[in-house]
């Protein structure tokens, strides 16, 4: 994969208001296939940084790019298109639907972009018996522990095989052997498919093992 | 779509109880003014049609829905009765057949009709079942009431007193019955008749009793020739071969009571001449049921108007209702939506899932008004045949 098809930042700026919460990242490169930590204390905007790396946040200013895509000029529904087929995403509340199976949760992307195939069954039942929750797939994920709902949100951000994975402390409600295993998988994934994963973390026995890491603090002084 | 549809159908079906109750109370609603018009439709064919084949009832002066609810629909209204000897003067007449209807007691909540036998032609009733009213006691039953009270010919049925505890009244008769009429879709089938002697004899005007001639133990006194009976004197509550000849009646029978006279005019010119010669009586009133039937109907469509307006009130009231529980369900569920587009679902597909989920909630609803209507459409003879 081209250096173009990595993450791409510069001069971003940010604010909630006037005199609320900013954010400012001067510059910010991650190649395809590695993997970047952001880390800091809470509060620190990790949370912020993420939403305006995946489109969720308009910036105030500055570029963002995703491969070729210029996040900070496209409209809402480029980039929610951009982010149903290019992106995965994890969440700090998992952002499940409580009312659907397991499998429904995980093919909900490809429910809507019309590719749940054979192909990508075999994909999930692949992803889901490597984060030991196979055994739940017809099961309601209301019905679910914390930790086995974070293993679904996982699931679901990597099913389709997106470009870029965002994660949101994704091991937060796992102890550190099952946070372990989802982090090793999240790496594995992005650097055997040439995918950029950006993971927000509070666990610094974690940030050795990525390829970068950004200190938001760092930023702030930046 | 199909992903939408997928998504607003699992949400309706895990919360199934709720939606079936949103969709129930919204069928109900828009199905109410719907079985409301086939009700009165159904209802306005059959008294119609019941009183366009009785052409002429005379009657006690009074109310003539009364009358007519009486003479048609075999209702014990408070009507005064009317003297049997105005049957005979009518008869005297020679311009209309005359037929009587005595309506007052019931048994086994049916009502028993004291009549003649031309009533069972007039009405196209024919025996399905035995034969007809041959002696006092004897009664014929309607399709509907022998085959819910299982009757048949050679069976008995009991009269029911007008008052349980009434010691003094008078006893119920056991009645036999010697035939099962036919259907004819009307109030006859639910019927019970007699001849107008036996109701009369139901009424006590008429009874039978032991021979105090050859008894002389159950004779109380002698009085100006008669002979006066005592307590133990046995009573009959049964018309038997071996006892019908101790029943007899007192006093004079043509100031017996009728209900109603149906009046059969022989030709247009003599149902005019009747109503203007009844038009004159102060004690007596001819009516034609067509015309009160009309007023009755003009009434009733009056009223569906008054209610029509009223259920429209309470459908749109339901409607906002609906759109309020649907507006607070999608607020409520805001994560849900938010998660949705942070995942990349379209907007369009977005509004789609709630469309979907109100399109689901409201075909249940058309599914459940459309089953109340044809419930409505199927039940509406029995419903007016209990409200009648």
């Amino acid at each position: 994969m081209s250096a173009s098809a990595g993450l791409h930042v510069s001069n971003l700026r940010f604010a909630y208001s006037a005199e609320g919460f900013r954010v400012h990242v001067p510059q910010l490169e991650l190649a395809a296939g590695k993997a970047l930590a952001l880390a800091g204390p809470s509060g620190a905007g990790k949370s912020t940084l993420l939403r305006l790396l995946t489109g969720l946040l308009t910036p105030t200013a500055g570029k963002v790019s995703l491969g070729t895509a210029q996040m900070d000029t496209m409209t809402h529904e480029a980039r929610r298109a951009f982010r149903l087929q290019h992106i995965g995403l994890v969440f700090q509340d998992f952002a499940l639907l409580d009312y659907l199976t397991v499998t429904e949760n995980i093919l909900l992307p490809h429910q809507f972009r019309g590719t749940a195939d054979a192909a990508v069954r075999t994909k999930m039942l692949d992803l889901t018996q490597r984060l030991h929750i196979d055994r739940y797939l017809d099961q309601r994920v209301s019905h679910l522990s914390q930790g086995e709902r974070q293993r679904v949100a996982v699931a679901r951000a990597l099913v389709h095989e997106p470009q870029f994975v965002f994660a949101d402390e994704p091991t937060a409600s796992l102890d550190p052997a099952r946070g372990r295993i989802v982090v090793d998988m999240l790496l594995e994934d992005a650097r055997k498919r040439g995918a950029c994963l950006v993971m927000v973390t509070h666990d610094p026995n974690l940030l050795p093992l990525f390829d970068q890491t950004v200190r938001m603090e760092d930023l702030a002084t930046a | 779509m199909k992903a939408a549809f997928h998504l607003a159908a699992r949400y309706v079906m895990r919360h199934r109880i709720q939606s079936a109750l949103l969709a129930g109370a919204l069928g109900l609603v828009f199905a109410l003014p719907l079985c409301l018009r086939v009700l009165i439709e159904h209802a306005q064919q059959e008294l119609r049609a019941r009183a366009a084949a009785t052409p002429q009832i005379v009657g006690t002066r009074g109310s003539a829905l009364d009358l007519m609810m009486t003479a048609l629909y075999f209702k014990r209204e408070n009507l005064l009765p009317l003297p049997f000897g105005a049957l005979t003067e009518l008869r005297h007449n020679h311009s209309a057949t005359a037929i009587p209807l005595h309506v007052r007691y019931q048994a086994q909540s049916a009502p028993i009709v004291g009549t003649e036998l031309e009533y069972f032609p007039f009405r196209g009733l024919h025996l399905a079942a035995g034969k007809q009213l041959s002696r006092l006691g004897d009664c014929v039953v309607g399709a509907a009431l022998a085959k819910k009270r299982g009757l048949q010919p050679g069976g008995h049925i009991f009269s029911t007193p007008e008052q349980a505890f009434d010691m003094a009244g008078v006893y119920p008769l056991k009645m036999r019955v010697t035939g099962v009429l036919t259907p004819n879709g009307t109030p006859d089938d639910e019927a019970l008749f007699v001849d107008l002697k036996t109701a009369w004899l139901i009424e006590g005007r008429s009874h039978g009793h032991d021979d105090l001639q050859k008894d002389a133990s159950v004779v109380l006194k002698k009085k100006e020739g008669n002979l006066i009976g005592n307590a133990a004197v046995r009573m009959f509550n049964e018309v038997t071969d071996a006892n019908i000849a101790s029943f007899h009646f007192h006093g004079d029978v043509s100031t017996y009571p009728i209900s109603a006279v149906l009046l059969l005019p022989q030709s247009a010119k003599a149902e005019a001449l009747l109503a203007g010669q009844f038009a004159r009586s102060k004690e007596q009133q001819l009516i034609r049921p067509r015309d009160e039937m009309e007023a009755l109907l003009t009434q009733l469509v009056r009223l569906e108007g008054f209610a029509a307006s009223a259920l429209l009130l309470t459908a749109t009231a339901a409607l906002l209702v609906t759109a309020l529980v649907f507006a607070l369900s999608f607020r409520l569920r805001q994560r849900e939506f938010a998660t949705l587009e942070d995942v990349g679902v379209s907007r369009f597909s977005l509004i789609s899932v709630k469309v979907l989920e109100v399109l689901i909630v409201g075909l249940a609803a058309a599914v459940i008004g459309l089953l109340l209507f044809q419930f409505s459409s199927l039940a509406a003879p029995y419903l007016l045949r209990w409200a009648l």
